[in-house]
C-alpha cells in the first residue's frame, strides 16, 4: 500500500490546500509544504529500509516493492504498481524539488493560491503515478494526467513574455506539443497489444508480459519509434523542442522548476523503463540517430542560449544542450554512461532548478527577466550572487558539482562505443562555458544601473538556496549513494541492449 | 589506517578550502582586516602542514607515498579515487604553491587595503589554492582535472575582480573560454587512455601504457596530442595563448599567483607527470619542445612592444614557460621543473614588485607614464632588479642563470641544435625587454604627477615577500634541488667542450643583451624614435603590441562566425518552422469562415454552382 499512498498524498494533499485557502493565504503554502515533506519522509523511508541489489536469477520479481489491483481485467488492464532503485531516486527526487516549487513560491504567488497549490500538488501527483506505474495503460493515464494541472499552472500564474508571447499561448503550445506526443505513445501502446494478442491470444498491458512479446522487425521499429517521439517531444529532442522555451520561461517559478526538475526526466525514464527494454533490438539499430540527435540538441540548444535576451529563456534553452547529453548517454547503452544519465537527470534537476529559483529570486526584486537591464549585481544583493556561481559552475559541469560527474560518467561511458560522438560532444563544454559565463557577464557583471543596494537574501531563499548547492556539491564530490541504488536497474537495462547487440550479431 | 603524516598531507589542501568556505558564507558581514587573516592563515598554515611533510618525506627516503581517501565514482571497472600521491614532483609543486603562494597572499594583504570586496578576493584566492594543491596532488587524472578546471574558475573569478569594467569581465571570460577549449583535449585524452588502457590512476596509466602500446604507435601519439591540447591552454602557448596578457586585469596579487607562478605552469606538470606518454610519442614530445621554441619567440617580442608593466610580465611569462616546454621536448622533464620553481621565485617577485610600483604610484602602470623611481621606491627597485637578473639570467648570481642553462645545455645534449637556438635567442630578448622595463619605470624623468608623488610601500606586510623572495631569486634560490630522481626520467646529458662553448655563450648573449639594451635604451634612444618614425618600424611595433595579430585572427575565425549564427538563429527558426501548422490551421480557419456569411443568396449561388458543377463531373466522368 506505501506505492499505492505515494500517489494519493499529493493528490489528497492538493485538495486540502484548495480548502484551505478559506483559513487565508497562508493555511494552503503550509499544508502543501507539509505534504511534499511527507511525501519525501515516505520515499526516504522507502530508501533506508529497502535493498536495491539485484535480485538473484529466477527470483519471482525484479522489483522491490509491487502492489497490483485488477482495473479493468476484460483487457487485462490492472492497477500495477512497482518501485526499483531508478523510479525510487526519481520520486525523491519529485517529492524534494516539489517541497522547494513550494517554498520558492511563497511570496510569489499571490492570487488563487489555495487553488494554485492544487495544481502544483496534482503534478507531482501525476508524475509519482508516470514513475510507479508499470500497466501501460495506467502509464498513459498518468502521462496524461500531469499536463492538465500544468497546464493551468503556466495559463493561470504564468508571466507574459518579452517578445509578446502570451501566457496562455505558452500554455497550449505545452498542451498540444504533449498531447499530440501522447496519442502517438497510445497508439503505440495499443499496437503493442494488439501485437501481443496476435501472438498469444490474450490482452495484457502489463509490463512484464509485453517485454517478451515477438515482434517483427517493422512492427517493432514503428512502435519504437511511437514511444521515442513521445519522449522525445518531453525530453526535449530537438526538432521537437519548440514547446519548451515558450513553457519554462512564462510558467511561474514553481512551475520551471518542476518542468525542468522532473517534467523531463519523466521522458528520459520512459526511455529507460519502455523504449529501450520493449524493443531493444529496434533501439539497437536506432541508436546512431538517436545519439545525432543528442549531439544536435547540445549544440543547437547551446547556440539558442547564447542568443537569448530573458533569463528565463536562456536557462530553459540549456536544458535542451544538457539534455543532449542525457540522450547520448542512453543510446550508448553501457552501464557507465546510464548510470551516468542517473546522475545527470539528478544533477540537472538541481541545477536548472536553482537557477530557475534565482531568476524568480531577481524578478522579485528588479521586475524584469531581461537582461539587458540587469548588470552589476556582484555587490548589490548580498548572498546571491555566490549562490549563482555555483549553479552556474554545475550547469557547464565544472568537477565538484554533480554535473560534472553525470556528464564525465555519460562521456566515459560512450566514448568505446561511439568515440566520434563523444569527441564532438565534448566540443559542447566549451559551448557550456559560454551560455553559463554568459549569464555571470550580464548579470553580475558589468557597470550597476544603480548604487542602492537591493533587498538581501531572506532566511527561506537562503535555506532553500543553501540546500540545493549542498546537494549539488555533495553528490559531485560521492556520487555513490545514487549509484548504487540504480545499479541494478541500469544493469537490467544494460543487459537488454547487450542482448539485443549479441543478437544482431554484433552489428556496431 | 591514517597515520599523523596522511593527517598533515590532508591538511595542506583542507586548510585553504576552509578558509575559503569560513569566508564564503560570512556573506561578507567580516571586516577587511578579520578576511585578510583568514586569507593569510590559512595559506601559511597549508604552508608549514607542507614544510612538515616535506621533511618527512625526505627523511623516508623519497618514496612516492599514495592515500585514498574514497572512491569517488564507482561503477564496473571505473573507480576512480579521490586519492592523493605524494612524490618528489608533487611535493615540489606543493612547495610552490603553498610557499610563494604564502607570500604572495601576505603581499595581497598589503595590496589590497582599501578594496571593495577584500572577503571576496580571499574566498577566491584560498580556493584556488584548494584546487591547485589538489591538481598536483590528485594520484589519478579526473581529481587532477578537478583541480584543473577548479584553477580555472578561480582564474576566471580573479580576473574578473574588478567586475564593474566591462572590459575586465570579458577578459576572464576570454581566459576561460580559451584554457576551456584546452580542457576539452585533455578531456578527450582522458577518455582515450580509460577507454585504451583501463584505468585513470597515474601510476597504473604509466605501468600499462608501454605493456599496450607499441612505442611510437598511433594510440600513444593521439592520446599525448590530447594531453598538450590540454597543457597548451593552461600554461597559454600557442596557439592557446591569447588569454594570459588580457589577464593582467586582475589584482596584482592574482597575476603573481596565478599567471606566474603556478596556475599557467600546470601544464608543464602535466605533461612532466605524463612523461611515460609522452616519450612513447616522440614526434609529439618534439612537438612540445617545437611550441615552446615558437612561444618563446613570439612572446619575446611581443614583450618588447608593451608599455604597460603587468603586460610585459605577462608576455615574459609565456615566454619563459615556452623555456620549460622546450625543456620538456627535449625530454629534459626535470629541468623543466627546475625552471618551473625557479621562474616562480623570480616572476612572483616581479609581479609583487610590479603591484608595489601600482599602488605607490596610485594605480598607474604604463611605462609611458612612469619613470625616475628607484630613488623613491628603493625596496621595490631592488625586488626589480634582482627579479630581472634572474629572469634575464644574468651568470652565476642569479637562480635563473642555472635553470636556463641546464635547458639550453639539455636541448644541445638532445641534439635539437634549432631549439638550442631558438632558446639562446629568446635569451637575448629576454634581456632586452627586461632592461627596457626597468629603465622605462625606474628611470628617467617621472612621467606623470602620479609617479612624481609616489611613496614607497611600508611596513612588514609589504617588505617581507619582497625581501624573502629577493633572496630566492638569487643564486640561494638555485641551491634548491628539487627530489625528481625517482619521478622523472633522466634527460639528456652532454659532456665536454660544446657544453662549455655553450654555458659561456649563454653567459655573454645575457651580458650582451642587457648591455646592448642599456646602451640603446638609456643612450641612442633617436635610434628608437627614428624607427618608430618610419611607418615600416610603426607598422612593426603596432604589430608586435598586438602580439602578432592572433586576437584578430580568432576574432575572424571564431567569435564573430559564432556571434553570426547565434543572431542569424536568434528566433529558433526550428520552432519557427513547427509554428507553421497553428499558422496553417488558423488560415483555413479564417478561409472557410468567409464562406459563411449569412446571406441567402450566397449559399443559393454556391448551391447551384456546387450542383452544377458535380453534374459536370458526372456527366464527364
Amino acid at each position: 500500500m506505501t506505492l499505492v499512498w505515494l500517489i494519493l498524498i499529493p493528490f489528497i494533499g492538493g485538495l486540502l490546500c484548495w480548502q484551505a485557502e478559506r483559513f487565508g493565504d497562508q493555511a494552503p503554502r503550509w499544508i502543501a509544504l507539509g505534504t511534499m515533506l511527507l511525501e519525501l519522509l515516505m520515499v526516504l523511508g522507502l530508501w533506508v529500509s529497502s535493498d536495491f541489489q539485484l535480485p538473484a536469477e529466477g527470483a519471482a520479481s525484479a522489483w522491490t516493492l509491487e502492489w497490483q489491483a485488477d482495473w479493468i481485467p476484460r483487457f487485462g488492464i490492472q492497477l500495477h504498481l512497482a518501485i526499483d532503485g531508478l523510479s525510487l531516486l526519481m520520486i525523491a527526487l519529485t517529492g524534494l524539488l516539489g517541497a522547494m516549487a513550494v517554498v520558492c513560491s511563497w511570496k510569489e504567488i499571490v492570487r488563487r493560491v489555495g487553488f494554485f497549490h492544487l495544481n502544483l500538488l496534482w503534478i507531482l501527483g501525476g508524475v509519482v503515478g508516470v514513475f510507479l506505474a508499470i500497466d501501460l495503460f495506467l502509464f498513459f493515464l498518468f502521462w496524461e494526467m500531469m499536463l492538465v494541472p500544468m497546464y493551468f499552472l503556466i495559463a493561470l500564474w504564468g508571466h507574459s513574455g518579452s517578445q509578446g508571447s502570451s501566457r496562455i499561448g505558452a500554455a497550449t503550445k505545452f498542451f498540444i506539443y504533449t498531447q499530440a506526443s501522447g496519442l502517438l505513445m497510445l497508439i503505440a501502446i495499443l499496437g503493442l497489444v494488439f501485437a501481443h494478442h496476435g501472438a498469444t491470444g490474450e490482452y495484457t498491458f502489463a509490463y512484464a508480459d509485453l517485454l517478451n512479446t515477438p515482434l517483427s522487425e517493422t512492427t517493432a521499429w514503428w512502435l519504437m519509434l511511437g514511444f521515442f517521439v513521445a519522449f522525445a517531444v518531453k525530453l526535449p529532442v530537438v526538432p521537437l523542442h519548440g514547446w519548451l522555451p515558450d513553457a519554462h520561461a512564462q510558467a511561474p517559478t514553481a512551475g520551471s522548476v518542476d518542468l525542468a526538475g522532473i517534467l523531463l526526466k519523466t521522458a528520459a525514464y520512459g526511455m529507460l523503463r519502455f523504449a529501450l527494454p520493449l524493443f531493444p533490438e529496434a533501439s539497437q539499430a536506432f541508436a546512431p540517430v538517436a545519439m545525432t540527435l543528442g549531439l544536435i540538441g547540445i549544440f543547437y540548444g547551446a547556440i539558442l542560449a547564447c542568443g537569448q535576451q530573458d533569463l528565463k529563456r536562456l536557462i530553459a534553452y540549456t536544458s535542451i544542450s544538457h539534455m543532449g547529453f542525457v540522450l547520448i548517454g542512453i543510446y550508448a547503452g553501457t552501464e557507465l554512461a546510464l548510470q551516468g544519465v542517473v546522475a545527470l537527470m539528478v544533477a540537472h534537476a538541481f541545477s536548472a532548478a536553482g537557477l530557475f529559483i534565482l531568476s524568480g529570486q531577481l524578478y522579485e526584486r528588479l521586475h524584469t527577466r531581461d537582461m539587458r537591464q540587469m548588470g552589476g549585481l556582484w555587490g548589490r544583493i548580498r548572498g546571491l550572487p555566490g549562490f549563482a556561481l555555483v549553479f552556474v559552475a554545475a550547469s557547464l559541469g565544472l568537477p565538484g558539482t554533480a554535473n560534472f560527474v553525470g556528464e564525465f560518467m555519460v562521456m566515459f561511458g560512450a566514448f568505446g562505443v561511439a568515440p566520434w560522438i563523444v569527441v564532438i560532444a565534448s566540443a559542447g563544454l566549451i559551448l557550456a562555458a559560454v551560455y553559463s559565463l554568459f549569464i555571470m557577464q550580464r548579470v553580475y557583471y558589468g557597470p550597476p544601473a544603480e548604487e542602492t543596494p537591493l533587498a538581501g537574501l531572506d532566511r527561506r531563499e537562503t535555506i532553500l538556496l543553501f540546500g540545493i548547492v549542498a546537494l549539488v556539491v555533495f553528490f559531485g564530490i560521492y556520487p555513490q549513494p545514487l549509484l548504487d541504488t540504480s545499479a541494478s536497474a541500469m544493469q537490467v537495462v544494460q543487459q537488454s541492449v547487450q542482448q539485443a547487440a549479441a543478437m544482431t550479431g554484433g552489428a556496431q | 589506517m591514517t597515520t599523523f603524516h596522511d593527517v598533515l598531507l590532508i591538511l595542506t589542501f583542507v586548510f585553504p578550502l576552509l578558509g575559503s568556505l569560513i569566508l564564503a558564507l560570512s556573506f561578507g558581514r567580516l571586516s577587511e582586516r578579520a578576511s585578510a587573516t583568514i586569507g593569510v592563515a590559512s595559506i601559511g598554515l597549508a604552508a608549514l602542514c607542507t614544510l612538515w611533510v616535506g621533511i618527512e618525506f625526505y627523511d623516508q627516503g623519497k618514496s612516492a607515498q599514495t592515500l585514498t581517501l574514497w572512491h569517488w565514482v564507482t561503477v564496473g571497472d571505473f573507480r576512480p579515487t579521490v586519492g592523493l600521491m605524494l612524490d618528489g614532483l608533487s611535493l615540489t609543486l606543493l612547495g610552490v604553491i603553498t610557499g610563494v603562494g604564502f607570500f604572495i597572499h601576505l603581499f595581497a594583504a598589503w595590496y589590497m587595503r582599501g578594496e571593495d570586496g577584500v572577503t571576496r578576493f580571499f574566498c577566491h584566492m584560498n580556493l584556488f589554492v584548494f584546487s591547485m594543491i589538489l591538481l598536483v596532488l590528485g594520484d589519478n587524472l579526473l581529481l587532477l582535472y578537478f583541480g584543473w578546471e577548479g584553477v580555472g574558475l578561480c582564474s576566471y573569478l580573479l580576473i574578473g575582480y574588478y567586475y564593474r569594467t566591462p572590459a575586465n569581465g570579458w577578459a576572464a571570460f576570454k581566459a576561460f573560454i580559451i584554457t576551456r577549449t584546452g580542457d576539452v583535449f585533455l578531456a578527450i585524452g582522458m577518455f582515450l587512455l580509460y577507454d585504451q588502457l583501463g584505468s585513470l590512476n597515474l601510476q597504473t596509466l604509466l605501468a600499462r601504457a608501454p605493456e599496450i602500446w607499441s612505442q611510437g604507435g598511433l594510440m600513444p601519439q593521439l592520446t599525448a596530442l590530447m594531453l598538450l591540447g590540454g597543457a597548451v591552454g593552461k600554461s597559454a602557448q600557442l596557439p592557446l595563448h591569447t588569454w594570459l596578457a588580457d589577464a593582467m586585469a586582475g589584482p596584482t596579487p592574482v597575476s603573481a599567483l596565478i599567471h606566474a607562478a603556478t596556475m599557467v605552469t600546470a601544464g608543464v606538470y602535466l605533461i612532466a607527470r605524463m612523461n611515460g606518454i609522452f616519450l612513447m610519442a616522440p614526434d609529439v614530445l618534439l612537438l612540445v619542445g617545437v611550441v615552446g621554441a615558437l612561444t618563446l619567440l613570439v612572446a619575446g617580442f611581443a614583450a618588447l612592444a608593451q608599455t604597460d608593466i603587468k603586460r610585459v610580465l605577462a608576455y615574459s611569462t609565456m615566454s619563459q614557460i615556452g623555456y620549460m616546454f622546450l625543456a620538456l621536448g627535449v625530454g629534459a622533464f626535470d629541468a623543466a621543473i627546475f625552471h618551473l620553481m625557479i621562474h616562480a621565485f623570480f616572476k612572483a617577485l616581479l609581479f609583487l614588485s610590479a603591484g608595489s610600483v601600482i599602488i605607490c604610484t596610485h594605480h598607474e602602470q604604463d611605462m609611458r607614464r612612469l619613470g625616475g623611481l628607484w630613488r623613491k621606491l628603493p625596496l621595490t627597485y631592488a625586488g626589480f632588479i634582482v627579479g630581472g637578473a634572474a629572469l634575464a639570467a644574468l651568470p652565476l648570481v642569479t637562480a635563473g642563470f642555472y635553470s636556463k642553462d641546464a635547458i639550453l645545455v639539455s636541448a644541445l645534449a638532445s641534439g635539437h641544435g634549432v631549439l638550442m637556438l631558438a632558446g639562446l635567442f629568446g635569451a637575448l630578448l629576454t634581456s632586452i625587454y627586461t632592461v627596457r622595463l626597468i629603465l622605462g619605470t625606474f628611470h628617467g624623468k617621472p612621467k606623470s604627477d602620479n609617479a612624481r608623488s609616489a611613496h614607497a610601500g611600508k611596513g612588514l606586510v609589504h617588505g617581507t615577500p619582497l625581501v624573502v623572495l629577493i633572496v630566492m631569486s638569487t643564486a640561494v634560490g638555485a641551491q634548491l634541488t628539487p627530489p625528481l630522481d625517482e619521478v622523472l626520467p633522466p634527460g639528456p646529458v652532454a659532456e665536454g667542450m660544446a657544453v662549455h662553448i655553450l654555458e659561456f655563450t649563454a653567459m655573454i648573449v645575457a651580458v650582451g643583451g642587457v648591455l646592448f639594451a642599456g646602451w640603446l635604451f638609456k643612450r641612442r634612444r633617436d635610434l628608437i624614435r627614428r624607427g618608430m618614425a618610419d611607418p615600416r618600424g610603426a607598422r612593426l611595433w603596432t604589430f608586435w603590441h598586438n602580439a602578432w595579430g592572433f586576437d584578430t585572427l580568432y576574432d575572424w575565425l571564431f567569435v564573430r562566425p559564432y556571434q553570426g549564427v547565434v543572431r542569424v538563429n536568434r528566433g529558433d527558426w526550428i520552432n519557427s518552422l513547427c509554428n507553421i501548422l497553428p499558422w496553417l490551421a488558423r488560415a483555413s480557419h479564417q478561409g472557410l469562415r468567409t464562406t459563411q456569411t449569412g446571406l441567402m443568396r450566397h449559399y443559393a449561388v454556391s448551391m447551384v454552382l456546387g450542383a452544377t458543377l458535380l453534374l459536370v463531373f458526372l456527366l464527364v466522368g
